[in-house]
């Protein structure tokens, strides 16, 4: 019998700690896909980022370092001068990247550094305990925003994929979500890009991938597809925003 | 002979960047910040050339973390800074401690707290021989008092965080850096090293390979704090380096390093002229620090005069390492004015006996 569905490679078999109906496990497969499609498994090395995205290492058969929180681009950057024919990625989620490591993630971007950062946003603080992110849409309650965000008070949800993509040097920039077959489609397709643009040292790539957080959301898993859907896509639209066609060097 | 090795007149700061280069390191990440800048201009000239790689980081976190993930693939790296931007490193300095890197970080230490000013000071002596950053970690410190040093204690500190798997910190201040003296460009033996079987390569052949210094399951933290104690245990027996001088028949001994350890001697100098036997005794390795050699020679001196540009922080380090009987003094000065060896002298004549 042919087999057509198989874990991947990339991927060790282990059970994931993720919660019950958290994205994290399928942006993790998503990424080992892509590996496993340009058999780069051997010469990637990926960076663990702060926050639920850190056990990266317990779950993908790669060489992989840990980042202090926010640091993660800085520190594949720094992986990636130093070996340049290695695939370098990192997944940072939105307390991570949009808030604490946000001056790294742009000058990352900014330097054209052939990375992949796969953008993990939830809209909230998951490991911690569901406090306010960046990312935390108006209205939405918290742990750190009880009456709801208040723009007086906490202003505005960030759109990162936007900011990245102003900047010269991104290459490949994306938002997908993975709430539904029909976007986890896309969402594959744009990983693979991303890895892709780097496989072909076209610069920075950048994947923003919508995720629930049925915790700390206080949702069911299908209440929470229906709350990334209804509520988060409206204001993160889902898209490919940049795409290089030719490096910019050339 | 020796006259064939060529003897350049550079600057401190130069000499750093020269040091760098001759260990084989070939990555620099920095900031802008006086009075260190000559290093990240020389290699931001020097490095591409070899190969090499030059980024110039939007902060200092970004350098020491761009320094973490390039060490973590076994490549010799370098960042360096002055005392505020060393202060934005001790994050990542922490992490490297727990994630047993192998980096070398250089501090042209300036005055402060705060922004302070651009004049030497050794302010930054607890910072440096206490961790600096959160946790129970030592880092190696080497003090230069010399050009030359600069260049030779560069090459050493690679060899040492190599060794150890550890950061290792040249600690040096605006004086040193910025002044110009004769340098011997001359690459010292390397140690035997052990291999770098941890580095990330990617995982050909192999287990992955996994950098990081979290440690959750019970026990686990222990164990590897414990681990890191052994290894700074065993470079406090094997990595103490100090210079002595005039010691054999001093009455009155002093402690300086760095900048200080050069007015210190001149003042001991001073002092020999007016028929007062004074030496001076300079820790090289500000951790592991010397206590064994001030202890043994306590047993013949008991009079102990550190000398900082501070206001007394290694004067500490002197007190815990001396037999009992012997009495410590400290003269210090905060960052300002440099004090002139009369000063100095003025307290040796205060407590020669």
């Amino acid at each position: 019998m042919e087999l057509v569905f198989k874990r991947p490679e990339c991927l060790i078999d282990v059970p994931f700690h993720f919660c019950p109906g958290c994205h994290h496990g399928i942006a993790h497969r998503l990424v080992a896909e892509a590996i496993d499609h340009f058999k780069i498994r051997e010469k990637t090395i990926g960076v663990a980022s702060v926050g639920c995205s850190v056990f990266m290492y317990d779950y993908f058969n790669i060489d992989v370092v840990e980042a202090p929180h926010g640091r993660a681009s800085a520190v594949a950057s720094g992986v990636k001068r130093a070996r340049k024919d290695s695939i370098v990625f990192t997944i940072q989620g939105d307390g991570d990247l949009g808030a604490i490591g946000i001056a790294e993630g742009i000058h990352t971007a900014n330097r054209g550094e052939n990375i992949t950062l796969i953008f993990a946003n939830n809209g909230i603080y998951g490991m911690t305990g569901g406090q306010m992110a960046p990312t935390t849409l108006l209205g939405q309650k918290t742990t750190t925003s009880p009456y709801g965000r208040d723009f007086t008070y906490d202003g505005y949800p960030i759109r990162m994929a936007e900011m990245m993509a102003t900047l010269e040097g991104s290459a490949f920039v994306a938002r997908v979500a993975v709430n539904n077959p029909a976007n986890l489609m896309k969402a594959k397709k744009a990983v693979r890009k991303a890895f892709q643009m780097q496989v072909e040292e076209m610069g920075f790539s950048f994947v923003e991938i919508l995720m629930s957080c049925p915790t700390n959301w206080g949702l069911s898993s299908l209440e929470a597809n229906r709350r990334v859907e209804e509520e988060m896509i409206p204001y993160f639209p889902l898209g490919t925003l940049k795409e290089r066609k030719m490096a910019d060097y050339l | 002979m020796s006259q064939n090795i060529e003897k350049i007149l550079v600057r401190g700061n130069e000499a750093v960047a020269m040091g760098a280069i001759d260990a084989g390191c070939l990555l620099f990440f920095g900031y802008p910040i006086t009075p260190q800048n000559e290093i990240p201009e020389y290699l931001s000239k020097h490095l591409p050339p070899l190969g090499g790689e030059f980024i110039q980081a939007e902060s200092e976190i970004a350098s020491i973390n761009l320094l973490l993930g390039a060490s973590a693939t076994g490549a010799r790296a370098m960042s360096s800074s002055s005392s505020p931007g060393i202060s934005l490193m001790q994050e990542g300095l922490s992490y490297m401690a727990g994630s047993e890197l192998p980096v070398v970080i250089v501090n042209i230490s300036r005055s402060g707290p705060g922004l302070g000013g651009i004049s030497a000071s050794q302010g930054d002596y607890f910072q440096a021989t206490r961790g600096g950053g959160h946790g129970d970690y030592r880092m190696i410190v080497l003090a230069p008092s010399t050009v030359q040093e600069m260049y030779n204690l560069t090459c050493l500190a690679f060899d040492l965080a190599d060794k150890y798997r550890n950061p290792a910190m040249v600690l040096g201040d605006a004086l040193i850096g910025q002044m110009k003296e004769p340098l011997t460009r001359q690459k010292a033996e390397k140690m035997d090293l052990p291999p770098k079987d941890w580095a990330l390569t990617g995982a050909r052949g192999r287990k992955p390979n996994k950098i990081k210094s979290l440690y959750l399951q019970e026990g686990e933290l222990t164990e590897h704090n414990w681990k890191l104690y052994q290894k700074y245990e065993r470079m406090k027996k094997e990595e103490v380096r100090f210079e002595m001088v005039n010691a054999e028949d001093a009455r009155l001994i002093i402690v300086a390093f760095g900048s200080m350890a050069r007015v210190s001697k001149t003042a001991m100098e001073m002092a020999r002229e007016e028929g007062m036997k004074v030496g001076l005794f300079r820790p090289i390795t500000l951790f592991p620090y010397p206590e064994k050699g001030l202890y043994d020679i306590s047993k013949q001196v008991k009079q102990f005069l550190t000398v900082e540009l501070n206001t007394g922080q290694m004067v500490e380090d002197v007190k815990l390492s001396v037999d009992r009987d012997a009495e410590v003094h400290f003269y210090g000065k905060p960052p300002g004015a440099l004090p002139p060896p009369e000063e100095i002298l003025e307290q040796i004549r205060k407590y020669y006996r």
